[in-house]
């Protein structure tokens, strides 16, 4: 009942975000001054013909409600035959536009660029994880003492430091021993597939770094301040007594059942992950999502940033609405 | 690092013991101090203007450090010292003017929800999450990119999505001071609505809208600088982003120019630094139990918690 309730209230909630995100995007490119056909127009084009591009993208409809071509022909389903729900049907239909500057459409563009994404977000937060935890098990072991005191100081450095600086510094620093940019090494074929991703990965690992020391000041943190809370608890008082020594008292209680909370962890910091993932893949030249965003803005190319936005907001929605669902499994004292 | 428990009634303890016992905040505000000092000393502390115009040889582009030049030169000729020297000026302007958009806009919604309770908190709370909810970075690129560059915007994009953190511990706040004592009595004798929220729940609100902001303002500067090195930052001004990105850009890197850099990105590093460890410090002592933080989130502690194995999730109450 509880939770039947508070899962309803989340799909809601989620839905209410994505309309006003739907709603928000759309408009938002609508308010950029002049003629939004302007961009793919050449300017020695007969008005003629630039009246017929505009019809032909349903610009000559009005934006929100087309009330007057329902009353005309007394149809109410017409109503909605404006530029809005356009849009909205062209997003069904999983069409997000075309490219000014590349002639391709959007959503080709952003599938090919999803991958490297994924692969960066996953390997960074995933060292970012283990490096946060085991630093936060150690300051919360070695709690008031300098130890403490240093990592808590390394781990808030780490989160103050601008991620973008951090990346070049690294870039420089690693000039010579590691690739200095890119997915992988251009026009080289290699021996076998194993080879290939030995050559991506060692691509992958200076902005996978760079990802997971933007993270793990946070992970650090929680870490710390939850393992404080379990190690006052009796049963660790108990496992003492019993004759376990510290390694095994951290091995047997302190770190069971990983997978599902972590993957909470993960959704749970995603939008914070993908703005650093953009400015990660910026300096990198790593060909994912945030780096297309980064130039379509160069390019002034809207299309794309549109979509772009929409995928990242849309996939964060998504992953906070899953993660609300984990926390419900995760804690039986949900707040209604 | 626990102290003792704060009584209902505000304490006149001394603060500034309380304050030293925690180090790392004092060095913080030094950090923070120096930074302000050279922002407000720029024209005599700086060796140039990088405003005005020069004349530079190829010789000068992205010249190595000299006697001349302390650090070097950038990718125009200009004194690269200066430039940063001059940069701390944007940064701690739109850090302090974003956070007075955050600090009015937060702690507004923030006192409203906590004070009003039921509908007025629900519904001022969902939309509190789901600012919350779209990530930050991609739509003020978005906006940005819309509405055109510049300050003003700059400083309004930042300010009207981070206001977040400020309206959840504002109201985190109130709602443990609405039940107190003073509170009912001054209801009681019928001080109006207003007369409460102002008189009697603000001040105990104000040290935590204080604190929060201290670490607003590091995250409004972090912001500024990476829409600046995206390329979205106020072409006429040189911020330290903006001096990162025309570094970049211009291959900075591959010259190894590492005094054009270094500098810039240190220096915003020690400026977030410094706000960051004085907030945290700030935090610790305003109120050590109220345990938001722009690291935390609750979930993310249960989740963690349950790693550990731990078996009773109900009898800490967070």
């Amino acid at each position: 009942m509880h939770r039947g309730d508070y899962i309803i209230r989340k799909v809601g909630f989620s839905l209410l975000t994505l309309i006003v995100v739907l709603i928000f995007n759309f408009y938002l490119f609508r308010i950029l001054p002049g003629d939004p056909v302007q961009m793919i127009v050449s300017p020695r084009m007969r008005p003629e013909t630039r009246e017929r591009i505009r019809q032909a993208f349903g610009l000559d409809k009005p934006i929100w409600l087309n009330i007057e071509q329902a009353k005309q022909t007394g149809n109410a389903i017409k109503a909605f035959d404006s530029q809005f729900f356009t849009y909205i049907k062209c997003l069904a239909q999983g069409n997000l536009g075309e490219s000014f500057s590349k002639k391709q459409p959007v959503a080709e563009l952003i599938s090919m660029r999803l991958g490297p994404t994924v692969l960066l977000i996953i390997t960074g937060e995933f060292i970012g994880i283990i490096f946060g935890s085991i630093l936060g098990l150690i300051a919360a072991w070695k709690k008031g003492t300098l130890i403490d005191g240093l990592a808590m100081f390394i781990g808030l450095t780490a989160w103050a430091l601008p991620a973008f600086w951090l990346g070049i510094v690294l870039l420089i620093l690693a000039r010579g021993s590691l690739p200095a940019g890119g997915f992988i090494t251009p026009g080289v074929i290699f021996a076998s597939k194993a080879e290939e991703w030995l050559d991506i990965a060692r691509h992958l690992v200076m902005p996978a770094s760079t990802l997971a020391i933007m993270l793990f000041g946070a992970y650090m943190l929680i870490v710390r301040n939850s393992s404080l809370e379990v190690l006052a608890e009796d049963y660790i008082l108990t496992a003492k007594a019993k004759g376990l020594n510290s390694m095994q008292v951290i091995r047997y209680h302190v770190l069971k059942n990983t997978s599902l909370p972590l993957v909470t962890i993960i959704a749970l910091d995603l939008g914070y992950a993908l703005g650093g993932t953009i400015q990660i893949e910026t300096i990198f030249s790593w060909p994912g999502i945030g780096r297309l965003m980064f130039d379509s803005i160069a390019r002034r190319d809207y299309p794309v940033l549109q979509g772009v936005f929409l995928l990242l907001a849309v996939g964060v929605i998504a992953a906070n609405f899953l993660a609300d669902l984990t926390y419900v499994m995760l804690d039986p004292r949900v707040k209604a | 690092m626990e102290k003792r428990e704060k009584s209902s009634a505000p304490t006149m303890i001394s603060p500034w013991r309380s304050f030293l016992q925690y180090k790392l905040g004092v060095v913080g505000l030094g950090m923070l101090v120096s930074i302000i000092l050279m922002a407000l000393l720029a024209q005599w502390v700086a060796p140039y203007d990088p405003y005005e115009i020069i004349e530079a040889t190829t010789s000068d582009v992205m010249a190595p450090p000299s006697s001349e030049h302390l650090l070097g030169q950038d990718d125009t000729g200009r004194d690269v010292l200066s430039s940063v020297i001059y940069g701390a000026r944007i940064s701690l302007l739109v850090g302090f003017a974003a956070s007075l958009l955050i600090v009015t806009l937060g702690a507004t919604i923030g006192m409203l929800a906590g004070y009003s309770g039921g509908r007025v908190d629900t519904i001022l709370m969902r939309i509190t999450d789901a600012v919350l909810v779209v990530p930050s970075l991609p739509l003020m690129l978005v906006i940005i990119a819309v509405a055109g560059r510049g300050l003003t915007n700059i400083i309004l994009v930042i300010g009207l999505l981070s206001w977040t953190y400020m309206a959840r511990v504002v109201r985190a706040q109130v709602l443990s001071v609405k039940e107190r004592m003073f509170v009912l009595r001054a209801r009681a004798i019928g001080v109006s609505h207003l007369g409460i929220m102002i008189n009697h729940i603000l001040p105990q609100v104000l040290p935590v809208i204080f604190a929060e902001a201290t670490l607003d303002i590091s995250y409004a500067i972090l912001s500024e600088a990476t829409l600046s090195f995206l390329g979205l930052g106020d072409p006429t001004l040189t911020s330290w982003g903006s001096m990162l990105s025309r570094a970049f850009m211009r291959g900075a890197v591959t010259r190894g120019a590492w005094w054009y850099l270094v500098p810039p990105g240190l220096a915003l590093a020690w400026v977030t630094l410094g706000l960051t460890l004085l907030g945290n410090t700030l935090q610790e002592i305003v109120n050590p139990r109220l345990r938001t933080h722009y690291l935390f989130d609750e979930r993310k502690m249960v989740a963690f918690k349950l790693m550990a194995g731990k078996a009773d999730l109900s009898a800490k109450k967070t």
